[in-house]
């Protein structure tokens, strides 16, 4: 499942060691360690309230690191390293680091006033600074990609669920990142837009892009999952292969959450 | 085992009618038509006792109603309520901006300015501006403290009645604008703003692309309702003599003492000029309004002409939240 034109092997993407974040006196994050490996797919599970959102949302710096390391390829996440401090990067910094890294949302967060197609080429025009007629192509092959290139010119309110969805993950991809954030892509869509959501992202893992994937679906998780961790209360339970780890838990806490969810 | 009956078998047999051939009926609005007649008497009867008094002096009405005097004070009387509403609005828009700034030299100028100009009276503030010249005989811009001056004007050759007049009744508006823009900015969900930074937008992209655009829904009809008044409060320059439609209009019955027949004057072409402002605010509404159910908003006309063209609204928003699911 590895991609074929991986960089540097060895260099971990996502490499996080000690994260903490809390909300004024409640922490959330307990000192997260965690790495992920070019080409993989890393499923975080766990009740809500573990903190798994807040740490997938700390990857692409829309949640502040409070203490800890977060390196993505290689390089902090929102801060600038001086002798021992962390000096947080500046807004238009920040924006520039995020253009690498792609991210799903729960509530699709499309544009509401842009057609599919104008919600997919606004990045790469605006952003990047791709031409527009070129902008225009590679969206309507993203959008074909995701099966919506019959929705091209419709606005979000006219799409379903799933629709909405699938052209957020086109969204994303239109900057071409090296790293895909999925926060429960389709814990918002009715039963049976499922599947289409999760196809698209089963296909985009096969086709070698890294993944960390907020997600309540345990199948997914064990049918693309190459790691799967299972966290609690700010902390990471257990991580591991996710047919070992979902079959067979070792910890008492990751059986009791996974026998309420299956 | 329970025996199933449809509908139709149940309905048929008591007048020998079959479900498909009932009719609907809608409730008849007896009481609608007696109110209607009534206004309508009421109004023909007020029109009637004015047409016909003789103190209104409808041939002076006539005389001036287009006359050159008229026409100049009209002109003002726009561009001074399309000037005063372009310094509000973007002036408001930047102190919306500045108010919700993590900045807290920034939030506390903006409070500071809406403090000022929403806190005091609008005419003592138009006054203010006209006799500015009482308070600073010069307008200098150089380096303080040094003899190096880069312009120098005298305040009354700066600031005719006309420019206090735009700056009174701009500086008053962005206060207000800024308010309804700052509601508009808040109306828009954070998630919008989040994904936008995680497509790499920086902030004032964000806010200039993905965050006014949606504002802007919210924004248009009390802004709609700003220019509205904009127009109307113009008529209060006239106590600076900024030669707007009232200040000529004050001009005449001065010196003709038709005080009344001059007002009706004022207030026709006042009228006129609001009634023409609701179309392009109509026009913006539903500009701004793509891709949302109001989007398909019938035109006031054919809301007044019945309610076919209203159910078939609701239908549209129904339908919209269906997909939206």
């Amino acid at each position: 499942m590895s991609a074929p034109t991986e960089h540097v092997e060895g260099v971990p993407l996502v490499h996080a060691e000690g994260v903490r974040k809390h909300y004024g006196r409640l922490e959330v994050l307990k000192g997260i360690d965690l790495t992920v490996r070019r080409g993989s797919v890393c499923c975080l599970l766990g009740p809500s309230g573990s903190g798994k959102s807040t740490f997938l949302r700390c990857i692409n710096h829309l949640e502040k690191v409070d203490g800890g390391r977060l390196t993505v390829d290689g390089e902090l996440v929102g801060y600038r390293q001086h002798g021992g401090k962390l000096h947080e990067l500046r807004e238009r910094e920040v924006a520039e680091r995020r253009r690498d890294i792609g991210m799903v949302f729960q509530r699709f967060n499309l544009f509401p006033h842009m057609t599919a197609l104008d919600n997919v080429i606004e990045a790469p025009v605006r952003v990047a600074g791709v031409a527009r007629a070129q902008a225009r192509e590679e969206a309507v092959q993203l959008l074909e990609r995701v099966g919506l290139a019959d929705r091209a010119g419709h606005y979000p309110s006219e799409l379903s669920g799933g629709q909405q969805q699938r052209v957020a993950i086109a969204r994303a991809l239109a900057m071409k990142p090296k790293l895909m954030l999925f926060d429960e892509p389709t814990s918002a869509l009715d039963p049976e837009l499922v599947g289409d959501v999760l196809d698209v992202m089963r296909q985009l893992a096969d086709e070698g892009m890294t993944m960390v994937v907020v997600t309540h679906e345990i199948g997914f998780a064990r049918e693309v999952g190459d790691t799967a961790v299972f966290m609690d209360e700010g902390v990471i339970v257990e991580a591991g292969d996710p047919r070992q780890l979902l079959v067979n838990p070792e910890q008492e806490r990751t059986r009791a959450f996974l026998s309420k969810v299956l | 085992m329970v025996e199933l009956k449809t509908s139709r078998d149940t309905a048929a047999p008591a007048h020998g009618l079959t479900a498909d051939d009932l009719v609907v009926v809608p409730v008849r609005n007896h009481g609608r038509w007696v109110a209607a007649a009534a206004s309508l008497a009421a109004l023909v009867g007020l029109v009637g006792s004015l047409a016909g008094n003789d103190n209104l002096r409808w041939d002076i009405v006539g005389q001036y109603l287009f006359a050159d005097l008229i026409f100049d004070g009209l002109f003002t009387t726009l561009w001074l309520t399309a000037a005063a509403m372009v310094l509000g609005l973007a002036l408001g828009t930047l102190i919306a901006v500045m108010r919700l700034s993590s900045s807290p030299v920034l939030y506390g100028l903006a409070t500071f300015f809406v403090w000022i100009f929403r806190g005091t009276p609008l005419l003592v503030q138009i006054i203010f501006w006209g006799y500015a010249a009482a308070l600073y005989k010069y307008v200098m811009i150089g380096i303080p403290f040094t003899d190096i001056t880069f312009f120098r004007a005298e305040t009354n050759s700066l600031l005719t009645p006309a420019v206090a007049a735009l700056l009174a009744l701009g500086l008053n508006e962005a206060a207000y604008a800024s308010e309804i823009v700052r509601a508009g900015i808040q109306s828009v969900d954070t998630g919008q703003t989040e994904a936008a930074h995680s497509l790499g937008m920086r902030p004032a992209l964000t806010m200039r692309r993905i965050v006014l655009p949606q504002a802007m829904r919210v924004i248009t009809p009390p802004m709609g309702n700003e220019t509205i008044n904009m127009l109307k409060m113009t008529a209060l320059v006239s106590v600076i003599s900024a030669h707007d439609l009232m200040s000529n209009i004050q001009d005449v019955y001065a010196q003709n003492y038709q005080v009344i027949p001059m007002l009706v004057v004022a207030s026709l072409w006042y009228l006129a000029l609001v009634t023409l402002l609701g179309i392009p605010q109509a026009w913006l509404e539903r500009r701004y309004g793509r891709g949302t159910a109001q989007a398909q908003q019938v035109s006031p006309l054919q809301r007044l002409l019945g309610g076919t063209a209203r159910t078939a609204r609701v239908g549209n928003r129904v339908m919209n939240k269906e997909a939206g699911r």
